[in-house]
């Protein structure tokens, strides 16, 4: 199935892309995405667990199953304000 | 109620006037201001960058979760995104209510709860460089 994942900021500069789209196997969840990408890039990998995950843009769990379509993000610390 | 992420300048004033209702006896905004440095290092500007769906849609809860837990007429939450100079409005909150003390309370309250779950960024651009705040040092270095 495919996937629309969304980078921001230092997520965006480390990909070099706003928005790439996906083909992971049927069944994968949200945790499977994100070790899938950090095999890609090795510098969202060393960020780890400081980035959320986020579906169809809300925060969730990396046991979250996806669906084809979703749109996924792993969002760096917020610092807005 | 109204939650935008924008790139134009933020005028308090407009705001204030939005949120005001006749059964409102104060209006508490609070505006964020880009400071000229970050701890030891000077700032020259600021880059803000959001996930704006997502962001619009947090704020929002934060209005949600304010109006349940105080009794306050409305509120209004803007955030800039893009670059913004020091001296310039990065943010403004702004409560109405019928007394002060809610206003006050919900104002600060909804602060807080933006910092820490609105996915907006932060870069700070300087003499010395730039970097996203919140970012382990080197975690973030493009291999």
């Amino acid at each position: 199935m495919n996937l629309r994942v969304l980078f921001f900021a230092a997520c965006r500069e480390i990909t070099g892309t706003r928005e790439l789209e996906i083909e992971v196997a049927d069944g994968s969840n949200v945790g499977d995405l994100r070790r899938d990408l950090g095999e890609r890039f090795p510098a969202l990998k060393r960020m780890g667990s400081a980035l959320s995950a986020a579906v169809n843009a809300d925060y969730c769990r990396d046991s979250v199953v996806l669906v084809e379509g979703d749109e996924v993000s792993f969002l760096p610390p917020v610092s807005g304000g | 109620m109204r939650f935008a992420i924008t790139t134009e300048l933020i005028r308090p004033d407009a705001l204030h006037s939005e949120v005001r209702g006749d059964g409102d006896g104060a209006i508490v905004t609070f505006s964020g201001v880009v400071r000229n440095h970050s701890g030891d290092l000077a700032t020259d500007h600021l880059v803000y960058e959001a996930y704006p769906e997502m962001a619009e849609r947090k704020m929002a809860e934060i209005g949600d979760e304010v109006k349940q837990r105080w009794p306050i007429g409305d509120i209004a939450i803007v955030h800039r995104v893009g670059r913004v100079e020091v001296g310039e409005i990065s943010v403004v909150i702004a409560v109405a209510s019928p007394h002060r003390a809610e206003a006050f309370e919900a104002c600060s309250y909804a602060i807080d709860r933006l910092k820490e779950s609105v996915p907006i960024w932060k870069k700070e651009v300087g003499p010395d460089g730039h970097y996203w705040t919140e970012v382990p040092a080197g975690a973030a270095a493009v291999d």
